[in-house]
């Protein structure tokens, strides 16, 4: 039985590389941050984030060499997590569009310590 | 038959090769780190309803966080990923000296990350930014401020948690490479608490422009 192991390594100048697009990234993000475009400020800054998480993901965590198993595993708990905040922001959002009088005591009791 | 001839030191009895042993090692690793998604997206939620129920106080509450300190510990966390992943790096090219410093230097990084945290909440303590009952800061015009501190606190204070865990893995995986543990051939244990790592940077990566970076 052979117990060769065919482990992908990745080239030093790769990890390098995925590390300065990392900075790159993140002072692009600070410094967006400070001009003003209302409210796509936020997709900016979420669309950034996400692209930093992903070189992570598939770079430092090896999910683009490792069983694809792996990532299926990861990108199933990321749709549960979009479903479990999506569904929840459009009761939030939404609950008042359909029983204005219904909406309000939720936003009253969320308050544990009225200032 | 002979087990000894077939079976490396590492390899557990119940594997029938040492690949298939990494496999799995790393498929439990991923169905742990899932787990650690959902418990952040709680919080994320959190965050989520109240920011549109007071956008505004949102935006004027986050003025009080250090922009700064909160770049220069992404910059931190992100260097010690990649000291992280260069340590694993450096172990399948048998270099253990290397993967020892990296791993030292991985530790390093994440003590610096906590003591900038540190003076972020003892400057917080000490103006009164605390979340509920404990706030007793007046300078943030709003509905609710110390909902924001709230949220800030839970969650910075969850990725704190996972720094610590985070760092005691990597203590760990350092310790059985100081004892010669690992080689080229077996070095899953630094793997999976690199995929821990990471996972720590990746959520930092999001709560810096959640909390630090409002519009």
């Amino acid at each position: 039985m052979s117990i060769k192991a065919h482990h992908h390594i990745t080239p030093l100048k790769t990890y390098l590389s995925v590390g300065v697009a990392l900075m790159v990234l993140t002072i692009i993000t600070v410094v967006v941050s400070f001009v003003h475009f209302g409210a796509f400020n936020l997709i900016i800054a979420m669309v950034i984030a996400s692209i930093k998480a992903v070189l992570v993901a598939l770079f430092f965590m090896h999910l683009l060499y490792d069983n694809k198993l792996f990532m299926a595993i990861f990108s199933i708990s990321l749709i549960f997590v979009s479903v479990f905040i999506i569904l929840t922001m459009f009761d939030t959002m939404q609950r008042d569009s359909i029983d204005e009088v219904k909406a309000k005591p939720i936003k009253k009791n969320a308050i544990i310590y009225d200032k | 038959m002979n087990h000894t001839e077939t079976h490396p030191s590492f390899l557990a009895h119940h594997f029938s090769e040492s690949e298939q042993q990494r496999e799995s090692a790393k498929l439990g690793m991923w169905i742990f780190l899932i787990t650690e998604v959902l418990l952040f997206s709680g919080l994320f939620t959190f965050y989520a309803i109240y920011r549109s129920w007071y956008p505004d106080m949102f935006i004027n509450a986050h003025q009080h966080l250090n922009v700064a300190l909160g770049t220069l510990n992404t910059i931190v966390l992100i260097t010690s990923s990649l000291t992280i992943a260069l340590a694993i790096r450096s172990m399948q090219l048998n270099n253990r000296r290397q993967t020892i410093i990296l791993l030292i230097t991985t530790l390093a990084l994440a003590a610096i990350f906590l003591v900038v945290k540190y003076f972020e909440y003892s400057h917080k303590f000490h103006l009164g930014q605390l979340p509920g009952k404990f706030y007793t800061f007046t300078g943030i015009k709003g509905t609710n401020p110390h909902v924001f501190f709230s949220v800030y606190f839970m969650l910075t204070g969850l990725h704190g948690i996972h720094v610590i865990a985070g760092m005691i893995a990597i203590g760990w995986v350092l310790r059985r490479t100081i004892n010669n543990h690992f080689s080229a051939e077996y070095y899953t244990p630094i793997e999976n608490a690199g995929l821990y790592w990471h996972l720590v940077d990746l959520v930092w990566i999001y709560l810096f422009p959640l909390l630090y970076l409002i519009g």
